[in-house]
């Protein structure tokens, strides 16, 4: 009973890792993913790994099904019930439009103007009563949903924030007639000021909650009858798992759970090899996801939209998207500059060099024609090497007058390694950190074959590439601890407000989460708190969350926390002006037991010398001529040893370019450990 | 042009743009005002070292300072003396390159080893610069000392030391003094940040690499820009837009904008314009060329922004029109009103000439409401100011959106509940104003209604707004949006503004009330071509009513709630 499970559903596989504690030994399955019903791939997962459910202590579990609900709208039918007034807010929304110019687009709200209703009640901003709840229209509002059939109720008033006594009887008065569980109340979710967000976070909860209730029910069922004896846990978008049993209760928090686990698996086996400021990036086939972790910590942000005029206020990884992957398409602008996405050619057509009708060129072709990716993935799909140089002949070379088709596809690498670049630089600069004080942390099935180029760019001095890229989100998964996450907005200044108060809802914070854990009943070893504080001057609306670390903090030092950390971040000292206290932020932790990563690649493989790891040569275009270069195979890659470039290194799921002035060395964990040489 | 390869010319171009984005983004988080930080009221660039055209400016921008600003550029260039490293000008100057005083320039040149390499500029709107209304926006002044204080270019900063002296006189003379010393840092540490990623950047490419490349972007640009202006077919077109009132005259004033398209080149010629005002509707030409500018870009959002951009838009300078003003034309509603109206009247122009790339008119105003008084419970005065949304015009992907924000902005409005903490005010509505989308195959977008009463203290309330005698215009049989409105209720009485959408010094007390509604977007195409089912839903939802069903869409909707597609054919075949 030592074996733990991580699945990650992914958009085109499911990956399934099984650690065995005991025996070390590890178990990988990638299977098609099946998105009318995800629970056939996990199963599939579990079949073809041969894992034997009754001797599995864990399964952890990364879904994207609320996430693809959300963004087809195939949601639940809800229905609002809201204060007296305001049924409009969360179509209206803050008065925007979905890019800076261009005078169209549209918005539709997850509930349709007919389906909101309004009542009778009124809390000011202190949360005085100045209109008393009217019970009778909340008992017909949910009398009149029943009779059309609808599934969730969605309860948000405003200034519940603040005081939540009209929200808690109306969710009572619904709880009488309504026949199942899913009624969200607007303060539950999150207790923060700014209504359109919170009803916003309310409603896509509500529209989810019974899409993935269903979905992790009956999953849950089938796994049990495979034997598995215990709940499930479910990641979540702050990358932290919570059981299944009280999942679709916050259904809102697996929503952007996709690119969290991978972010954790990069904290998580970066921190073994004693790395623990780190730049992820995750570059897959359409897109590449961003994201910075500081003292082993991912940086977590509770702004993030999940698409135009859909935010959701609750605490997630900080994970920002590019549109650069694999797949994206180069083209030349109508002003003649070459230009790389966001445009993808996407699994069909795809690229070209795979050989399903693609025929305009991909990052991944011009990877391929620099030798950078192996040439049978062509043979296998049956195109012919010169169909790529024509296609970069033809929509590349001519039109911007190049000498070549090798010409043509460094431009191409090199345009979307600018484009990443800058993303990479907004994460770390744009919060005042140094790229150069990080390291690079590349995973997906595209982000090794960039990261030397990418570092060498940035000034990153050491690249870390984990043993699987390929499945780092699956690994996230079964890292991952148990995490809940509780915000309270406080909105006083730092010279008024009653630091007894701020330790009290700290205090509190961390019972609530405490007690959640233990009703759970998730073995756990230790409880870990993070605390923080966002902070602004009086008149800012920005943000800056500082971290304290016990629930007795002094105003003097949050006080000097705050000014020292607003002098990193804008070079800008401000006695003038009076600091506040704006939301008071606790995630309570309960670590799980550590997993070993280091048997990831089987130790059995390993070669004693480099030399016997290599299968090959070939030619590989580096800064504008080929070069013959060593081809390793990274299972057999021996421990220990420093390798200098150029050298490619392929293994099943993805491929690492190292650049001739680099080098690198399997360090103990099985990572890769590359340092970029001095130009 | 040198042999400069093709892969260096884009490298270089989003290394420029991540310089602009770069300095926009330590503005925005570090600002206090909040038309700044959470408005997006402001703009960062790079400029020429002698001309002060544009060369790269950030993609958050607010769209109206997208022209001005190289124009305010270049008149500090001209006035310049001595510049060492480290200097930065100041200056809010309508009539020199500007828009209204409120939006204030920090200008700095950059150098490269020892060599005036470029200009960085950013403008930001302060919250107030004085004068005889809190805010800026006084509806009835009429000379420009009566809108605030009024800065030429003077160096705030020498050579990185901050002039106590001018700040003095800036601080004496606005009002919530204390804050704006924070985002006089912000504002001047955002310069500094440009200054640090171009000085990166130069480095990496060389300057002369980086001199080819800028004036080749320019000139791709400018080569773009007329390929789109190519797709239009030569001709006139002519679009009219009105503003309600200038505040102090309440007569409309007219823009005639008339547009020739030869080739691949476009001439604007107003001069059949309202003359200047007394009120503060008048418009100073950096802010009327804008206002072209941005409409261009709104139509082709796909082209660059650099002064190529601009080459093939030839704008014969309004003069003796309201569009053009000389000092001391009050010009407080220029950058806010004026300006939307100008590239309203393109629009209207050109959805004739490219109906497939053009829509009916948007709301297009920036719903400028403000509420000044003394709040007894927490001993202070306050200053509150709303903005408001409307709908955008139907056009020929879909119906408008709603709510939409300015056509010159890209603010979001204050929360509501942020809005109660700090006054004492309560809002007894936010709700969408039915019937505000101009009827069309493809309808307008909605506005908003809102209602705010006073809780406590004595206040005054002033608007500046715009849409109240006529709503923005539909497109090709589509039809009007629907009016902006404002009404008063103090003491059980109505008191609706004389001219409509603009007032000052309105005097509450605690109990009255003030209700706004915003306009809809133009209607866009017949809108007997509406699909019914689109017309039952809106009718569903609310939008319209079913006589409204009937009478403007020419669809029958039974008692019972279901499409009559017997009478909907009748009433639409009498129509043809």
């Amino acid at each position: 009973m030592n074996q733990v499970v991580g699945i990650d559903v992914g958009g085109t596989f499911t990956d399934l890792i099984v650690l065995d504690d005991k025996t070390g030994k590890v178990r990988i399955s990638k299977v098609p993913s099946t998105p009318e019903n995800q629970a056939f791939g996990v199963l599939n997962a579990i079949g073809d790994a041969g894992v034997s459910l009754n001797e599995v202590d864990t399964i952890i579990h990364g879904t994207t099904v609320t996430t693809n609900a959300l963004l087809e709208r195939k949601v639940a039918a809800c229905g609002l019930i809201t204060t007296k007034g305001f049924r409009d807010s969360l179509e209206l929304g803050r008065r925007t439009r979905p890019r800076p110019y261009g005078m169209t687009g549209t918005f539709e709200c997850l509930i349709p103007r007919d389906l909101r209703l309004e009542v009778t009640e009124r809390m000011d901003a202190s949360g005085n009563a100045i209109l008393p709840l009217n019970e009778r229209e909340v008992r017909e509002a949910g009398q009149h949903f029943l009779s059309l059939g609808i599934e969730a109720v969605v309860i948000h008033f405003l200034h519940s924030y603040v005081n939540d006594t009209h929200e808690r009887t109306a969710e009572r008065i619904i709880r009488e007639i309504w026949p199942n569980q899913f009624i969200t109340r607007g303060s539950a979710i999150m207790a923060e000021y700014r209504e359109y967000e919170r009803g916003t976070t309310a409603i896509i909860n509500a529209a989810v909650q019974p899409v993935l209730d269903r979905y992790i029910g009956k999953l849950q069922s089938e796994l049990s009858k495979k034997g598995y004896p215990r709940d499930l846990l479910v990641m979540q978008g702050n990358g932290g798992t919570v059981s299944s049993q009280i999942i679709s209760k916050s259904a809102v928090n697996t929503v952007m759970s996709g690119p969290a686990s991978g972010v954790i698996a990069a904290a998580y086996t970066a921190s073994e090899s004693g790395y623990p400021n780190v730049i992820t990036c995750d570059m897959g086939g359409t897109s590449c996801d961003v994201g910075l972790i500081r003292n082993g910590v991912p940086q977590v942000s509770s702004e993030l939209e999940i698409e135009y005029a859909m935010p959701i206020h609750v605490p997630m990884v900080d994970v920002r998207t590019i549109g650069a992957g694999g797949g994206s398409i180069a083209h030349i602008s109508p002003a003649g500059i070459l230009e790389v996405g966001p445009e993808s050619a996407g699994a069909v057509p795809g690229p070209i060099c795979y050989g399903r009708g693609g025929n305009k060129p991909t990052i991944t072709d011009a990877n391929m024609v620099l030798g950078r990716l192996n040439p049978s993935i062509m043979t296998a799909a049956k195109v012919e090497p010169q169909s790529i140089l024509d296609h970069l002949e033809e929509q590349i070379v001519g039109p911007l007058g190049l000498s070549s088709p090798f010409e043509a596809a460094a431009a191409i690498i090199k345009i979307a390694n600018t484009k990443m670049a800058g993303a990479l630089r907004m994460v770390s600069l744009a919060r005042g950190y140094d790229p150069r004080d990080f390291v690079l942390f590349p995973f997906g099935g595209a982000g090794p074959l960039h990261a030397s180029d990418l570092a060498l760019e940035l000034g990153v001095p050491k690249v870390l590439v984990p043993a699987r890229p390929g499945i780092t989100n699956a690994v996230g998964c079964s890292v991952a601890d148990v995490r809940h996450d509780f915000v309270r907005t406080v909105n006083k200044s730092l010279s008024e407000v009653d630091m007894g108060d701020i330790s009290a809802i700290f205090l509190e914070q961390e019972r609530n989460g405490k007690e959640t854990i233990e009703g759970e009943k998730i073995a756990v070893e230790e409880i870990k708190v993070l605390r923080d504080i966002d902070m602004q001057f009086q008149g800012q609306t920005h943000i800056l969350t500082i971290e304290v670390d016990s629930s007795a903090v002094s105003r003097d030092a949050l006080h000097d926390k705050f000014a020292k950390a607003y002098w990193d971040r804008f070079s800008v000292s401000l006695e003038e002006i009076r600091p506040m206290v704006v939301n008071v932020h606790t995630a309570v932790i309960g670590k799980r037991k550590a997993i070993a990563l280091k048997d990831l690649l089987d130790p059995g493989n390993q070669s004693k010398t480099p030399e016997a790891a290599q299968t090959g040569e070939r030619n590989v275009w580096f800064e504008g001529n080929p070069e013959k270069t060593i081809i390793y195979q990274r299972e057999a890659l021996p421990m220990g040893v420093t390798i200098t470039g150029p050298a490619v290194i392929e293994q099943l799921d993805t491929t690492l370019i190292i650049n001739p002035m680099d080098s690198f060395v399997v360090d103990s964990f099985g990572n890769i450990v590359l340092t970029i040489g001095a130009r | 042009m040198s042999d400069l390869d093709p892969i260096t010319l884009a490298v270089i171009q989003s290394g420029l743009q991540q310089v602009c984005n770069e300095m926009d983004l330590a503005f925005v988080r570090s600002a206090f005002s909040p038309v700044i930080s959470e408005a997006l009221d402001r703009s960062d660039g790079i400029y020429d070292p002698e001309t002060g055209d544009l060369i790269a400016q950030g993609e958050l921008g607010l769209p109206v300072f997208v022209g001005t600003m190289q124009f305010g550029t270049k008149c500090v260039i001209d006035r310049a003396k001595n510049i060492k490293p480290g200097d930065v000008y100041i200056v809010n100057d309508p009539y020199l390159g500007g828009t209204h005083l409120m939006d204030v320039r920090f200008v700095k040149p950059f150098f490269y080893r020892g060599e005036l390499f470029a200009w960085l500029a950013n403008t930001g709107h302060w919250p107030d610069t004085g004068g005889s209304v809190p805010g800026g926006f006084s509806a009835t002044a009429t000379e420009v000392e009566q809108e605030g204080l009024r800065l030429p270019p003077v160096k705030l900063f020498k050579e990185g030391r901050i002039d106590e002296e001018i700040l003095s006189i800036v601080l004496s003379n606005i009002r919530i003094a204390d804050q704006r010393i924070g985002d006089i840092k912000a504002q001047a540490a955002a310069l500094s940040v440009g200054e640090k990623r171009f000085e990166d950047l130069i480095e990496r490419y060389g300057a002369e690499t980086v001199k080819t490349a800028i004036s080749e972007l320019r000139k791709r640009a400018a080569q773009q820009m007329r390929a789109c202006i190519q797709e239009i077919p030569d001709g006139n077109y002519h679009g009219v837009a009105f503003i309600d009132s200038d505040g102090v005259t309440n007569e409309p004033l007219q823009i005639d904008m008339k547009i020739r398209c030869e080739g691949t080149e476009l001439y604007f010629d107003m001069s059949g314009s309202s003359p200047p005002c007394l009120g503060p509707m008048n418009s100073v030409i950096a802010t009327t060329k804008s206002s072209i500018y941005l409409a261009i870009k709104h139509i082709f959002p796909e082209v660059p922004i650099n002064a190529g951009t601009f080459e093939p838009l030839h704008i014969i300078e309004p003069k003796g029109t309201f569009l053009y003003a000389e000092y001391p034309r009050p010009v407080s509603g220029c950058a806010a009103e004026v300006s939307q109206r100008i590239a309203e009247a393109v629009f209207v122009a050109l959805v004739k000439a490219i109906p497939e790339k053009v829509f009916a008119a948007p709301a297009g105003t920036s719903g400028n409401f403000c509420i000044g008084g003394y709040d007894p419970e927490k001993g202070r005065s306050y200053v509150m100011y709303v903005i408001s949304g409307g709908g955008y015009g139907g056009n020929p992907l879909s119906d408008g959106l709603s709510n939409g924000c300015s056509t010159i902005g890209i603010s979001k409005t204050t929360p509501i509940e942020v809005m109660e903490q700090y006054y004492p005010i309560l809002f007894e509505e936010f709700s969408l104003h039915e019937g505000s989308g101009g009827a069309g195959k493809t309808r307008g977008g909605f506005g908003v209604n809102y209602t705010v009463k006073l809780r406590s203290g004595e206040a005054r309330a002033s608007m500046v707004m715009d849409h109240g005698r006529t709503g923005p215009l539909g497109a090709l049989g589509g039809m009007n949006g629907g009016l902006n409105r404002v009404v008063v209720e103090r003491e059980g009485q109505h008191y609706v503004p004389p001219h409509l959408s603009k007032d000052q010094d309105i005097q509450l007390r605690p109990g009255d009330l003030i209700r706004v509604s915003t306009p809809g977007g133009g209607g866009y195409g017949n809108p007997y071509e509406r699909d019914p089912n689109l017309v039952d839903r809106d009718v569903k939802r609310g939008y319209y009513t079913k006589d409204q069903a009937r009478d403007l869409f020419g669809v029958a909707i039974t008692p019972e709630g279901v499409i009559d597609h017997e009478e909907t054919k009748s009433l639409r075949a009498e129509e043809a």
